[in-house]
């Protein structure tokens, strides 16, 4: 294989510290070594002037949709997003069909994006089986063909005692548990966030309580169990400050926020526009605020995208009928930068670490920092060169993104993935 | 008003005054029949009702006849609609054929507002999902000034299941542009604090004898049963808590004004001596609901 030098980028890599200008030198899919003028005879070079240089940008929350719903996306359509949006390792959500539950589904997603997608895939298994929320899924097994996690995202378990027992099994396989909060029973027809602008609109809300009383429930019980908890996609205020708290009480609890709901409120929503609909929903201005501060502070851990294609004719219905998910991986950085670095609540540094070193102690996975040995991912991004996103012309199959034709003021420039350029700005 | 009449909130004030003062002139003067024009002859209505309605379509139907306008109206049932077809693709289908407006009823809130971005027609909103129901508060307006001659001032009491009415949701977004004071009243399961906060001058109680103590107009809703499996009230109580009684009528103003949107269901939400007493002001806002549709129709066809 090839060598590739990153020359004269700002390096930052949060875990071990280092932010200086610098090259990275990439050679077998490894990092060989970072530092000041290094050897770049015989290598591909990239001048990364005035640009960042990252560990390669990991999201621990993605939809895939493949096997089983391919006219959506696919591994390999998907791992085009991602790598279009910075991200060097994605982790997949087991809501296909059939269901990630078992280690045959577990090794054909595995076997699929070595031979298809263009960035690292690193599948998230069930916790129940079909994610019906009653028996246990095959764990160890699946653990063994290459699961990260366990998750029944998008449809949460309801049944404490079942979670409980699988948070033993979890603890017991040091695998976290990454849970969707949404008590059922509470949000059951809801279409947004119930407040006053579902009021207003006629649309049957989703209570910020169904969201909290979950986070509540599964704290207590991260608490007996000893779990690796993480919240998916927080979006409530006062589960915010309950992570917080779990913290403060030393628990291994973590999570993760969307840019969508670290930016939008549900005031922000064009009215019965289905691309502003989404689990959790957009809630209000103050538990906005509350997310972005929680990534400020690190109450909230992650950046995870919750990338979630739904195809044209699916989401072009009655906001009510319309399925719930946005895509997001192309944006992530950009609206990352517009919400937490240009208003100057966080610095460069720490953008990087909610995207890299951060995400990547969440799941244990190998990456998220440049050491030399390392995986070869690197994620080149400029704070400052304004660009127009444009859906249309997203690798994902889908398009249902409510930020086509935002501007954005920086964002992803170049991506590699284990020594190699996957995708470079202003050519997808 | 060009693209048609999707809801009370987005329009002001001055074209509520228009299309009332316009249909004040398509009022039959009593003992009359209904008066006919040919103000749209040679223009094609088509009626789209995705959920059941007699009143509310056939008062649709009669407008546009009496008008000179060519209707045809299309239900739920027997037709593409109940058989898969998306609402873009039956409205695309529909828009291909160049009708000169479309009415629409659907479950589905927002859908008239979703369509209306992907569909040149205009659209006249006959009621969508829980959202709004604007010609019922034109013709619920229309009735209280035959018998008031003004909105400003009075207290308007409007008592059932707030949460979930079109009827409640236009007539708030109406007469608070009037500078009525409104009182909402209905189970507190059914009456979400945020509706307070909608428009200026809504006042919230969940008891039934406060909501009606000198009112001017009382408008009753009428109760979904289907609510009772959400444990959403007692159904079994609802009558004697929110159920409007001849005594309720006594504590009100002496020339108090009695509405309903209909289809009323006796002894639940409305006595009979009641809905039949002079007080009750049903059948008027059934007539007007004709007159306030043929304003409507002439707005957004002529």
């Amino acid at each position: 294989m090839g060598k590739l030098v990153i020359q004269n980028g700002r390096v930052i890599d949060p875990a071990s510290g280092f932010d200086q200008v610098a090259d990275v030198a990439m050679e077998d899919g490894v990092i060989r070594e970072v530092g000041a003028n290094l050897d770049a005879t015989g290598a591909e070079t990239f001048d990364a002037t005035g640009l960042i240089v990252a560990p390669g940008f990991v999201d621990i929350h993605v939809h895939l949709r493949e096997p089983g719903f391919e006219h959506s996306e696919t591994i390999e359509s998907g791992s085009r997003a991602a790598a279009a949006g910075g991200f060097t390792s994605i982790c997949c959500m087991p809501n296909t069909e059939p269901v990630n539950d078992n280690a045959t589904v577990t090794s054909y997603i595995v076997d699929r994006a070595r031979r298809h997608a263009v960035v690292n895939v690193y599948p998230i298994g069930a916790i129940t089986k079909g994610s019906a929320g009653e028996e246990l899924a095959s764990f160890a097994s699946m653990k063994q063909a290459g699961i990260v996690a366990i998750s029944d995202d998008g449809r949460p378990v309801m049944n404490a005692r079942v979670v409980r027992h699988a948070m033993e099994f979890a603890r017991a396989l040091d695998m976290p548990l990454i849970e969707h909060c949404e008590d059922l029973h509470l949000s059951a027809g809801g279409n947004m966030h119930e407040g006053l602008v579902s009021t207003r609109l006629g649309l049957r809300g989703i209570p910020r309580s169904s969201e909290d009383v979950m986070v509540a429930r599964d704290i207590l019980l991260a608490e007996v169990t000893g779990v690796r908890y993480h919240v998916a996609h927080i979006s409530s205020r006062i589960a915010v400050e309950m992570v917080a708290f779990a913290k403060s009480r030393g628990l291994r609890v973590t999570a993760e926020a969307t840019p969508h709901h670290f930016v939008l409120a549900d005031t922000d929503m064009l009215p019965y526009d289905s691309n502003y609909k989404m689990k959790p929903p957009l809630r209000e201005r103050p538990d906005v605020d509350a997310v972005t501060q929680g990534l400020v502070s690190g109450a909230i851990d992650a950046i995870a995208t919750d990338h979630a294609p739904h195809p044209g004719d699916e989401k072009m219905q009655e906001f009510e009928r319309c399925p719930f998910g946005i895509i997001g991986l192309e944006t992530a950085l950009g609206l990352a930068l517009e919400q937490l670095y240009h208003p100057g609540y966080v610095d460069v540094a720490h953008i990087v670490k909610l995207f890299t070193s951060n995400p990547a102690r969440i799941l244990s996975l190998d990456g998220g920092t440049l050491r030399a040995g390392g995986p070869g991912d690197v994620t080149i991004f400029g704070v400052d060169h304004e660009w127009t996103y444009d859906v249309g012309k997203s690798p994902s199959k889908s398009r249902n993104s409510p930020f086509h034709g935002r501007k954005f003021r920086g964002g992803p420039v170049a991506t590699v993935v284990a020594g190699v350029m996957v995708w470079r700005f202003g050519e997808n | 008003m060009s693209r048609g009449l999707l809801d009370i909130e987005s329009i002001s004030r001055q074209d509520i005054e228009a299309i009332l003062t316009r249909s004040k002139t398509f009022q039959p003067a009593p003992g009359q029949p209904f008066k006919r024009t040919t103000i749209l002859q040679g223009k094609s209505i088509v009626n789209l009702f995705f959920e059941a309605s007699t009143r509310t379509r056939t008062s649709f139907e009669i407008a546009a006849r009496r008008m000179g306008a060519e209707v045809v109206s299309i239900t739920s049932s027997g037709s593409s609609v109940s058989k898969g077809e998306s609402l873009v693709d039956t409205l695309n289908t529909l828009g291909a054929m160049r009708p000169d407006a479309i009415v629409m009823r659907h479950a589905a809130s927002g859908a008239p507002h979703f369509l209306s971005r992907y569909l040149p027609v205009p659209i006249v909103n006959a009621g969508d999902g829980t959202h709004e129901h604007p010609t019922q508060a034109l013709l619920d307006a229309l009735t209280i000034l035959d018998r008031r001659g003004t909105l400003e001032g009075l207290r308007v009491a409007i008592i059932g299941d707030i949460a979930h009415s079109r009827v409640a949701r236009s007539n708030i977004f109406l007469l608070s542009k009037f500078g009525a004071h409104i009182v909402l009243c209905g189970p507190a399961t059914l009456l979400p604090p945020q509706i307070g906060q909608i428009a200026p001058g809504i006042e919230l109680t969940t008891d039934m004898e406060q909501a009606i103590r000198g009112a001017d107009v009382i408008m009753m809703l009428r109760v979904q049963l289907e609510r009772q499996n959400e444990a959403a009230f007692p159904a079994a109580e609802y009558f004697s808590f929110y159920g409007l009684r001849l005594e309720h009528v006594e504590a009100a103003k002496p020339n108090v004004i009695v509405m309903h949107p209909g289809p009323i269901n006796r002894g639940r939400e409305i006595a009979s001596e009641v809905a039949d007493s002079q007080r009750s002001a049903i059948l008027n806002q059934v007539e007007n609901g004709i007159a306030v549709r043929m304003a409507v129709l002439e707005r957004v066809l002529a």
